[in-house]
């Protein structure tokens, strides 16, 4: 049964998605069967580094392949992967082949290829291939792979340095010059790994007699899928229909063009038979790119007073053996982030990109700005630390006031709206801030082998990537618009045509709400289409918190037509002016005359059945819009963070955690909660359990779950969370994007309770992730102790 | 993810699965897979055949001989945490089983299968050496006793022969001592860093008896014995404690691993040496 609510916008509306996924009847993509599929299975070097010749021709004769490829076999007719954002104008882009050709680069890289008639077989045949190895010089430090002489990871390039960038904005050489107060610090993001729930798969199904193909693949991003696909296989875009069904997560991991899918789709075109690949847990660990990887090297200058004269970044980013879709970008995504919430006169941003043979790096939840909000969150509490101020009151001395918005930072960017007064006071008021303080003196004083850290992190981001002119002055292939159809059908029920790709977010809800509350229809009456270029043939996909803050509004944009369109034929068929007509609750009534009305269903029919039509009006109700953002939108928020340190073992158990976020309008807050929940248990993540290992052989000594530790629910606290609105001014439905909000803001704020409740030991730093052990050691060394 | 092919057995007694090893160097027993099928799907190891002993009913459940417990070895860890035997009998087990994996892992994996899986870093094998059970085993030629001091050998690898099976446990009563299995592991549901397992047996109010074993400070479970000289004959006052807890990595040999450096171990055993036997002891 259908309901209607006075107000859909601001209701915590269930998810629409959510009886499916919870009752197994999902459509993942491994989940499709199609007959006569063959299944691929992919021989990955074990080694780093090393000059390779692969012999498949045993394989072959294993039972139940069908097909069997080393690179060197299928170096004429596989593309080079693309990377699409060109940082500068002489970036080193060495070629990327699906298989690897003549040398392996890390350890995962895929250099063979089984196609069998089941999984197993295909699994079972790679054994059969026959590899000499030749081992080469490996890299895997940053600052090693720049020294001179270092073994490169591209022998052709001559370097393993991708790009230098740099910017100045202010006078740099005044705001340091005489400064009071000049912090330095180095702080390393380690390389991480996204763990989405549901591996990637992907499946193409040929037509081979029409030369037409179907693609499903567990992608963010479909659009682009088919755009590279057309592009690197020479097959018309127009003949490729790509699908993301149900897509299990994706954290920004899914964000790319992968070897498999232009694999899959090369061999479904040779053999003329469906080919399907299915992602295993230790690939997505080797093979699926990695995120984070950054050396920060942090100089700040202030006033005596705390007051920022000046910031200097020098990041070192490891872009790992080869450039994925946007990995060079990703550090820069940050450049424009680091000064933070805050006023300042002069701000340098430097970044250098470095290859290594490691797995490549690309977007993870935040993508560069995850890491500036660290740097500039961490360096404040050090700041305030230094002048022996509460760093609540430092942020205040320093931050935007709000009625300074909109606000243009020194980097150049204009935030849009904000009130970091507001979150703030209701973060410290939720989190007994005093209460906490106290408890931190008394349990200083009395020497309790457990102490409490207090950590606070007053965040912004950028959200809804972006003005397609900003996206093109920086180099990036392509544009930030979104695109939205919504028809109302003959029936009266309503589907919204959208061109982000949900993978867990809950789009289908979001959208049905704000169609709902625009044309005056039940919630349940509109269904929401995504995820296949065949339905949804125009879109820029979903990433960068940019599905409501961009793609919502070309909905709700589209919605509008719609009624405008509606309006007009009311008025025809009611034969009244405009003017004279009502809407409400779905109903167009005419002022003054009871009863004279045409419900939106009505007026639907009306325009299905095309009967009668005002002039030029053309038949059906329904309306395209495709929206180019005028601007980023800017969410900002306050967290807090308690934590108990354990100073015998190390351990760090959180015990409050206060997020007050300020999103702008929210349409679900329960979806938003989920969202800052899901953020904040991944920020936390980084912060205190997760870390992508090598050995000295480049090995990954942290391929499966037992090793790299993502937290469960057991290891997290009960979240508080709260939300204060500042709507953004950027675009109509005053919303900005919360997608990333919770990761962003939660790492600082707990890496700053960690060293808060130690800074007495005389523990300025504790690397990430602050697990037992690291916390240990950094106490041990800091009272003097070798470790 | 998928196995190398292997055949699969599911007999239905203990003489018949033996004979199955016994005729099959390459065979290998499948308890409750909780070890056995990651490394399977991760082609670490590509046995013959699977002698799965889920239908050995004498494998199975808990009971009480001549003043001693006996746990089969195909009891599954739920089974002995919701057995009032053990509780009664042998609390250290069951403190130390509620902490293994997670409630999935519980209610597949056996006691039997951890002991004879022999993970340096598992629960069970420290405990049913500081209990000092006797591991019975059965093979082609009958049944033998094995003390647990004997029964670990190394990383992975116990004293059973390739065609023995562990069939029980048999475990002295420990009713009255002070217990503690105290685990410290990164995630709420991880192997141990390190964990030490103590008892200690107060008499006149002294420490008569004294028992350290730890997990995962060695390529096999360890007796702190240092520890336990140390501490036995004392008042086990926290001063005795802390003193003898001192000696905890003494004679260890700590993995170095991503889990933990060997220094860290080494650290570690030391403060939950000294919290184990304070809950222990009373203290």
């Amino acid at each position: 049964m259908s309901t209607t609510q006075e107000q859909e916008v601001g209701a915590a509306r269930r998810r629409k998605e959510d009886a499916h996924l919870i009752t197994g009847q999902t459509t993942w993509t491994d989940n499709i069967q199609l007959p006569g599929t063959v299944h691929a299975a992919l021989l990955r070097s074990p080694m780093a580094h090393a000059r390779i010749r692969v012999d498949v021709s045993a394989a072959r004769d294993e039972p139940g392949v069908v097909a069997a490829y080393s690179g060197a076999d299928l170096a004429d007719e596989l593309a080079g992967l693309p990377s699409a954002w060109q940082v500068t104008p002489d970036w080193v882009a060495p070629e990327h082949k699906p298989l690897a050709v003549d040398e392996a680069r890390y350890a995962g890289d895929a250099i063979a290829v089984v196609v069998a008639d089941t999984r197993a077989h295909a699994v079972d045949a790679l054994d059969a291939i026959e590899v000499d190895y030749e081992p080469l010089p490996v890299v895997l430090d940053m600052e090693q792979a720049m020294a001179d002489g270092s073994p490169l990871v591209h022998t052709d390039a001559g370097t393993n340095v991708c790009f230098r960038y740099a910017d100045t904005f202010g006078d740099l050489d005044a705001a340091f010059a005489d400064a009071p107060v000049r912090i330095r610090r180095r702080f390393v993001q380690q390389r991480l790994v996204a763990c989405a729930m549901e591996p990637r798969s992907v499946l193409v199904a040929p037509v081979p007699a029409a030369g037409e193909y179907t693609v499903w693949s567990s992608t963010q991003i479909p659009h682009f899928v088919r755009l590279f696909l057309a592009m690197l296989s020479g097959v018309p875009e127009s003949r490729i229909r790509v699908i993301a069904p149900d897509v299990g997560g994706g954290f920004g991991s899914k964000l790319d063009i992968y070897a498999e899918e232009l694999l899959a789709f090369t061999l479904a075109k040779k053999l003329g038979r469906p080919v399907k690949w299915t992602e295993t847990r230790s690939e997505a660990f080797q093979a699926t790119v990695h995120g984070r990887d950054q050396i920060q090297d942090l100089e700040l200058a202030a006033d005596a007073d705390g007051r920022i004269r000046g910031l200097r970044v020098d990041l070192l980013a490891d872009m790992g053996a080869y450039l994925q879709l946007l990995t060079p970008a990703i550090p820069l995504l940050g450049r424009a982030m680091f000064p933070g919430i805050y006023k300042m006169d002069a701000y340098r941003f430097g970044c250098v990109g470095v290859f290594t043979d490691k797995t490549p790096t690309d977007a993870y939840r935040g993508a560069g700005r995850p890491e500036a909000t660290f740097a500039i969150e961490r360096m404040l509490d050090e700041l305030a630390a230094e002048l022996h101020v509460d760093p609540l009151e430092m942020r205040r001395r320093n931050w935007i006031g709000h009625e300074e918005f909109p606000y243009t930072q020194i980097a150049g960017l204009t935030y849009d709206s904000g009130n970091y007064e507001a979150a703030t006071a209701r973060a410290t008021e939720l989190f007994d801030y005093d209460g906490l303080r106290a408890e931190q003196a008394r349990r200083r004083e009395e020497h309790d082998p457990v102490q409490l850290g207090i950590g606070v992190s007053t965040y912004t981001e950028m959200c809804g990537l972006a003005p397609s002119r900003w996206l093109g002055e920086r180099g990036y292939a392509g544009g930030g618009w979104e695109a939205a159809t919504v028809r109302v059908l003959p029936t009266g029920k309503v589907e919204a045509v959208i061109g982000t790709s949900p993978h867990g977010q809950g789009h289908v809800t979001t959208f049905s709400q704000l169609v709902a509350d625009t044309l005056g229809v039940p919630f349940d009456d509109v269904e929401v289409i995504h995820g296949d270029t065949a339905a949804a043939p125009a879109g820029l996909d979903t990433y960068g918190s940019r599905s409501l803050a961009v793609g919502g509004v070309a909905v709700w944009r589209a919605a509008q037509r719609v009624l405008g369109k509606a309006k007009t034929l009311a008025a025809h068929l009611l034969e009244v002016s405009e003017d004279d007509l009502e809407f409400s609750g779905g109903n167009f009534a005419v002022r003054g005359t009871p009863g004279a009305a045409k419900s939106i269903q009505e007026v639907a029919f009306a325009a299905f059945a095309a009967h009668s039509m005002p002039d030029g009006m053309e038949p059906t109700l329904s309306a395209d819009f495709v929206l180019e953002p005028d601007d980023f939108s800017f969410p900002h928020g306050t967290h807090l963070c308690a934590v108990e340190v354990d100073t015998e073992t190390g351990r760090v158990e959180i015990r409050s955690y206060v997020a007050v976020d300020d999103v702008g309008k929210v349409v679900n807050p329960m979806i938003v909660e989920g969202q800052v929940h899901g953020g904040l248990a991944q920020g936390i993540a980084q912060a205190l359990h997760e870390v992508a290992r090598y050995d000295a052989d480049g090995n990954l000594t942290t391929g499966t779950m037992v090793d790299y530790t993502p937290p469960t629910a057991a290891d997290l606290p009960s979240f508080v969370l709260d939300r204060t609105e500042t709507p953004s001014t950027t675009n109509p439905l005053g919303v900005k994007g919360v997608g990333e909000a919770g990761t962003i803001a939660s790492t600082p704020a707990v890496v700053n309770a960690v060293v808060d409740a130690l800074r007495p030991f005389g523990v300025v730093d504790v690397p990430m992730p602050c697990t037992p052990e690291n916390v240990w050691r950094a106490l041990h060394e800091a009272q003097g102790g070798a470790a | 993810m998928i196995p190398v092919a292997f055949e699969y057995t599911r007999p239905s007694t203990v003489e018949d699965a033996v004979a199955v090893l016994a005729a099959d160097p390459d065979a290998k027993v499948l308890a409750g897979g909780q070890s056995l099928l990651p490394v399977l799907r991760l082609r670490l190891a590509a046995p013959s055949t699977l002698v799965d002993l889920r239908d050995v009913e004498s494998l199975h459940g808990v009971r009480v001989a001549d003043g001693e417990l006996v746990i089969g070895a195909m009891t599954t860890h739920a089974e002995i945490l919701h057995d009032r035997r053990v509780a009664e009998h042998a609390p250290l087990i069951a403190a130390a089983t509620a902490t293994v994996g997670d409630r999935q892992v519980r209610h597949l994996g056996t006691f039997g299968g951890s002991l004879s899986h022999a993970d340096p870093a598992g629960d069970l094998p420290a405990v049913a050496l500081a209990l000092s059970a006797t591991m019975v085993a059965v093979g082609p030629g009958g049944r033998r006793e094995i003390p647990a001091a004997d029964f670990f050998v190394d990383y992975l690898t116990t004293a059973l022969a390739p065609d023995e099976i562990l069939a029980e446990v048999r475990v002295p009563d420990t009713a009255g001592w002070g217990y503690r299995y105290e685990k410290f592991s990164r995630m709420a549901q991880a192997w141990a860093v390190v964990a030490v397992a103590a008892l200690v047996r107060r008499a006149d109010g002294g420490v008569a008896d004294t028992r350290v074993a730890l997990t995962s400070m060695a390529s096999r479970p360890v007796r702190a014995t240092a520890v336990e000289q140390a501490l036995t004959g004392t008042d086990g006052d926290s001063g005795a404690i802390t003193a003898a807890a001192g000696h905890a990595d003494e004679g260890t040999e700590p993995p170095d691993d991503v889990n933990g450096a060997a220094d860290y171990r080494a650290h570690l055993a030391r403060v939950l040496t000294r919290r184990a036997l304070t809950a222990a002891a009373g203290a």
